[in-house]
């Protein structure tokens, strides 16, 4: 069952259930995402965390249905507003793209064309989704960056992306995924290549953003600080697989998997000082050769003979709260 | 930018200096042209007369010198052959060569970009892989050869195009070109076709790697998230950007077509500079040799700056640090 369907009975904006993703290489098939079940609705934050190599990135660009060979979403279903969108072709999914889900990507220096200008490539956004004149368009684009907090927009417009700062260029990200009014956006580490200052202010203006046109948000990160002041409801992945969700306050308190624990033991935090950073021992295992049962077994503390013969399932212990572990924490850790 | 060309002016001076030497005592070495040039029958003091009036009783420096201080004037020296400015033989030639490389080069943009395009968008397809089998022939097949084929089959088999001479021309500014006749078209359409081929594979190779490239970039994946159609993804984002080596390569390979079309002049009896090199070369007709090879650099020093000025349109990341 889905929180979704606890709360409400609208139709939430986005409904993905038991995705799986994998890419068929030379070396092995790599199961990059697994079971992913995950509910948002309108205007709803998800935090989606994960380390390197989780397959975050991968779930984000499988919503789009943007995942090039040798990858293929192999099995599950996207459910936005109710479509199914892995039953679309390829040009009523262009349609959405861009228009009703749009992303924003982790480096704002690649993501601009370098010999485009600004406006170009707003306006092409623009007119690939909706009949309007450039006079009409442009005039859209200038508003759109003046709502990201960009100033002098008219001269933006005219501007080459190496012209601006990365963060002027991922606020000019932002605006061209909210021009058409999205209502969903998949944003992939979009504040990761930014500078600490930049990063706040970035968040705080998609925060108020999103609260202000009602768009829901999945925010792929590997920094669970960062999500922790911005997200309703954290999802955290490892190894390809959902093992943890609930509401952000919950999850940051009373973490239930030990892989969650051990994530938010190592944020570094001033009351700390002084100690020894926690780590979670070990690796990331390949998604070629993932072990047999929980894939974070060989690194978890608590994992018995149960955990590396047989794969948990997702569990709902409390309403709103899953988790993907034989043997979930209780309270939260005593830290000293 | 202003003091950007002149620096670049400036290079371009000492590779001509440079250039000057290397060829002046290059030429010295391939032989002596009085062996070719004076009538055997002649005797001891008419052969003496000759030498002298050529210059060539001068030791090697002193030549070298008149030279340079003709250079300076503007005069490259007298062919030993026509008995005429050896600039003005090669300037008279100039036309036909130009043309001829200019078309040549039309070829290799509208076939090899596209094919490149092709082949770099669908690699693992049959298409993709026949559009770099055929540029490897074209790379490896030798132009003279391609050039005798290309005879053999429209000119001699199927008789559809002259392969031989310019054909009619007309005049445009008081020089004579073919290119702005029918016939003259037809004539060049073969000579040009062999000059290309070369010149088309270079162009497909570097259009497909640049494709490849630019496909990888994040910015192509954001233009589809962005849900533009297939064609303006193809044709804005990824075309624009895999242009720009394209652009370089092309303006460096226009000086090579022009100063290199030696055997395709050969073959089709196109009247261009390249023949009239070789028939300098054979007859050790010095001041030509020099003074087309005095100008072959001039060209590709020119060439290299304009592709400089041209490559600012494609890539605004060069308009911007030459302005400020």
């Amino acid at each position: 069952m889905t929180l979704s369907q606890d709360l409400s009975s609208e139709v939430p904006v986005l409904d993905v259930r038991n995705l799986c993703t994998r890419f068929f290489t030379e070396a092995g098939v790599g199961k990059a995402v697994e079971d992913l079940s995950l509910c948002l609705r309108r205007g709803e934050i998800l935090g989606l965390v994960g380390e390197s190599g989780s397959g975050k990135t991968v779930a984000g660009f499988s919503l789009m249905g943007l995942i090039d060979p040798p990858g293929r979403v192999v099995s599950g279903q996207v459910l936005f507003e109710g479509v199914d969108l892995t039953a679309l072709n390829e040009r009523a999914l262009r349609k959405l793209r861009g228009n009703r889900i749009a992303m924003i990507f982790q480096d704002p220096m690649m993501t601009l064309n370098p010999v485009l200008t600004i406006g170009t490539q707003m306006i092409e956004t623009l007119r690939a989704h909706r009949r309007i004149s450039r006079a009409e368009a442009w005039s859209r684009a200038r508003d759109g960056l003046a709502r990201v907090g960009i100033a002098a927009p008219e001269e933006r417009l005219a501007a080459y992306p190496h012209q601006l700062s990365g963060g002027m260029r991922q606020r000019v990200a932002i605006a061209i995924a909210l021009l058409n009014e999205p209502s969903l956006i998949i944003a992939d580490e979009p504040t990761t290549a930014l500078d600490v200052t930049i990063q706040a202010q970035i968040l705080a203006e998609v925060q108020r953003l999103c609260r202000e046109t009602g768009t829901a948000l999945i925010w792929v990160t590997h920094d669970l600080a960062v999500v922790s002041g911005l997200a309703d409801r954290i999802a955290v992945m490892y190894a390809g697989r959902l093992v943890e969700e609930g509401r952000t306050e919950a999850i940051i308190e009373q973490p239930l998997h030990p892989y969650t624990r051990g994530l938010i033991a190592s944020v570094p935090s001033r009351n700390l000082r002084g100690e020894r950073l926690r780590q979670i021992p070990g690796m990331t295992p390949s998604l070629m050769s993932l072990p047999e049962g929980c894939a974070f077994a060989p690194r978890c503390d608590r994992a018995s003979e149960a955990c590396r013969a047989r794969a948990p399932v997702m569990e709902t212990p409390a309403s709103g709260r899953m988790v993907r572990c034989f043997h979930p924490l209780t309270a939260p850790e005593d830290r000293s | 930018m202003f003091v950007h060309i002149l620096t670049r002016l400036f290079q371009s001076l000492v590779t001509m200096a440079a250039m000057a030497v290397l060829v002046f005592v290059g030429v010295f070495a391939i032989g002596n042209p009085v062996d070719l040039l004076i009538n055997p029958e002649a005797d001891q003091a008419e052969m003496a007369a000759a030498i002298a009036r050529l210059g060539l009783d001068q030791p090697m420096w002193r030549q070298f010198l008149s030279f340079v201080s003709g250079l300076l004037q503007g005069n490259l020296g007298t062919s030993f052959v026509h008995n005429a400015p050896a600039l003005g033989l090669i300037l008279e030639r100039m036309p036909a060569t130009f043309e001829l490389a200019l078309l040549a080069m039309i070829f290799a943009i509208v076939i090899g970009v596209p094919a490149g395009l092709v082949a770099g968008l669908y690699p693992e397809r049959l298409v993709g892989r026949g559009i770099m089998g055929a540029s490897i022939l074209g790379f490896s097949l030798p132009t003279f050869w391609v050039g005798l084929m290309l005879i053999m089959v429209f000119a001699v088999w199927l008789g559809w195009l002259p392969s031989t001479g310019r054909g009619e021309t007309r005049s445009l500014f008081g020089i004579e070109f073919s290119f702005l006749t029918l016939d003259g078209l037809r004539h060049m359409f073969l000579p040009a076709l062999n000059l290309a081929i070369f010149k088309v594979s270079l162009v497909t190779r570097l259009a497909r790697a640049g494709t490849r490239e630019v496909l990888l970039q994040d910015y192509v994946k954001f233009a589809r998230a962005k849900g533009l159609s297939p064609a303006r993804v193809i044709f804005v984002h990824v075309l624009k950007n895999m242009m720009i080596p394209v652009v370089t390569v092309i303006g460096l390979e226009f000086g090579s077509v022009m100063a290199f079309a030696v055997v395709t002049e050969s073959i089709f009896a196109w009247p261009g500079m390249g023949k009239l090199l070789i028939e300098s070369i054979t007859r050790l007709d010095r001041p030509v040799i020099v003074a087309y090879l005095m100008l072959t650099v001039l060209l590709f020093v020119t060439i290299n700056l304009i592709v400089d000025l041209v490559y600012s349109v494609f890539d605004p990341r060069v308009r911007l640090s030459e302005s400020s």
